[in-house]
């Protein structure tokens, strides 16, 4: 019964996934990659990562299909040239085969390793949720860069706007209607995901959760609230808006030196202090990954995209 | 069983992705089969993690800063094409004109 | 009892998902499908949260259901509007 239903479930990935690359208009092909990444949601459930599955349902499909559809928004308002129809099938399809043929053989080909055991050194990293332990004590290194990634993005983003913009307000303007349904919606559902942000990112120490699922909903809590007309962009020189995109980063290398000094080095956190420590970074990671994702989504200053 | 079934798809997904990258000019669209390439190998860590005693949180660690970082990538890509299309009023390279 | 009570639910609830995914797809115009998507398949949501109701242990469990369930029906609500006035001022019946 359950390999039927991871059967379906797949043949249904598979089935939306092709459809985001041959279907006809680019808007579907949006459409059918956010339907793909909550399908894709399912399937890392079922396979009890449960952390990923939330991942992928609020970074994937929620900010990743929020960021397309705004740039197909503005690509149409542009009026760009209509899609081209696709080139070189038969190559294009024997290379994508090809490669899927070899990954398939891997999968057999390659002898299963025993995974390291976790459940004996869990205890040493202060947390109980084993994949927050990894990314915030064991592998602290992958974590610190990836959020100096999140911010290097956002600059290059930010460098792509035009000189006349860029004093002004960051994202395309925003119109809702004063009281409008936008404008209710923008009231009533940012306390309710305030709060859920916060307590994934609580909660994300002991259980399902963490500093970058709960940062994405609190991400998305920005971005409603600056639709529904709640929260003013601010513009690039903010200074409120600067020290929250580096907070995050800034704690974490501030813990990486103090266990380089205080203990066995670089980014080590003694077991006495591993939790406080860790939800510390988590609280200071997680604004910063809200503020960042959440201005990566809207985009650079822009003062011509008229309609978003 | 299942494990198989979600590697597979992973590897699949992985075709599919470089099928629509290769094949598809509209730039959109070749950010979107990115991501379903990105996506279609997670799936096959996430699946090769799973084998073996119960489930490897270290893939699933390394899967979620790879969501986060295809994300980035994806942001900076899509404002580059908008950018792109301001500048040239097309949303696919210069080289890959449609003869008409 | 509590499972009988469960396959009954869920199987009312997808039959309003089916009708409102046949609606969808049937309809001619951006209102109907509208009108198709958000009742039917509200409804049958609801429906599918009963079914599940009966499968929990703890009374707070039930209330995150019926959580997801009222945020469900704002953000449907809401979407449903915006995408009626987006059709209606853009004149668009696609």
């Amino acid at each position: 019964m359950s390999a039927a239903l991871d059967i379906a479930l797949c043949a249904l990935i598979l089935g939306v996934g092709l459809a985001t690359v041959v279907g006809r208009g680019v808007f579907r092909a949006v459409i059918f990659f956010i339907t793909y990444g909550l399908l894709l949601a399912i399937g890392w459930a079922r396979l009890g990562a449960i952390d990923v599955a939330l991942a992928e349902a609020a970074i994937s499909a929620g900010l990743t299909g929020a960021l397309l559809l705004a740039a197909q928004g503005r690509l149409r308002t542009m009026k760009t040239e209509a899609e081209p129809p696709a080139r070189a099938r038969l190559p294009a399809a024997l290379a994508g085969l090809s490669v899927a043929c070899v990954l398939g053989w891997a999968w057999f080909a390659l002898p299963v390793d025993q995974a390291p055991d976790l459940s004996q050194v869990l205890p040493e990293s202060g947390v109980g949720n084993p994949v927050t332990a990894v990314l915030l004590n064991f592998r602290a290194w992958d974590t610190l860069l990836e959020s100096v990634v999140l911010l290097t993005a956002l600059v290059g983003v930010w460098m792509l706007a035009q000189d006349a913009d860029w004093d002004a307000a960051l994202g395309p303007r925003f119109h809702a209607r004063p009281n409008g349904v936008l404008a209710n919606f923008g009231r009533i559902l940012p306390p309710i995901g305030l709060i859920f942000g916060v307590y994934l990112v609580w909660a994300g120490a002991d259980d399902t959760g963490g500093a970058f699922q709960g940062g994405t909903v609190l991400a998305a809590v920005i971005l409603l609230a600056m639709m529904a007309g709640a929260l003013q962009p601010p513009s690039v020189a903010h200074p409120v808006w600067r020290v929250g995109l580096v907070l995050g980063p800034l704690v974490f290398v501030l813990a990486g030196i103090a266990g380089a000094l205080l203990s066995d080095g670089f980014l080590t956190l003694p077991l006495t202090i591993a939790k406080p420590a860790i939800l510390t970074i988590e609280a200071a990671l997680s604004l910063s990954i809200a503020a960042t994702l959440a201005l990566l989504v809207i985009g650079p200053p822009d003062d011509q995209g008229q309609d978003a | 069983m299942s494990l198989s079934i979600f590697a597979l798809t992973g590897a699949a997904l992985v075709g599919i992705g470089i099928y629509g990258l290769l094949a598809q000019a509209h730039l959109l669209r070749r950010v979107i089969a990115f991501n379903l390439i990105g996506s279609g190998l997670f799936l096959f860590l996430g699946a090769a993690g799973s084998r073996g005693i119960g489930i490897d949180p270290i893939p699933q660690a390394l899967i979620i800063t790879g969501i986060v970082v295809a994300l980035s990538a994806s942001a900076l890509a899509v404002t580059l094409v908008v950018a792109l299309a301001r500048a040239t009023g097309r949303a696919t390279l210069p080289d890959e004109e449609t003869p008409r | 009892m509590a499972d009988l009570a469960t396959y009954a639910l869920t199987a009312i609830g997808l039959v309003f998902f089916v009708a409102g995914t046949a609606g969808l797809i049937r309809f001619p115009d951006t209102f109907s499908r509208l009108h198709a998507l958000t009742k039917a398949d509200n409804l049958g949501l609801g429906f599918i949260v009963m079914g599940i109701g009966f499968q929990t242990e703890r009374w707070s469990q039930l209330a995150v259901l019926l959580l997801i369930w009222a945020l469900a029906l704002l953000a449907a609500g809401t979407v449903a509007q915006l995408v009626a006035r987006a059709a209606l001022t853009t004149g668009k019946d696609e």
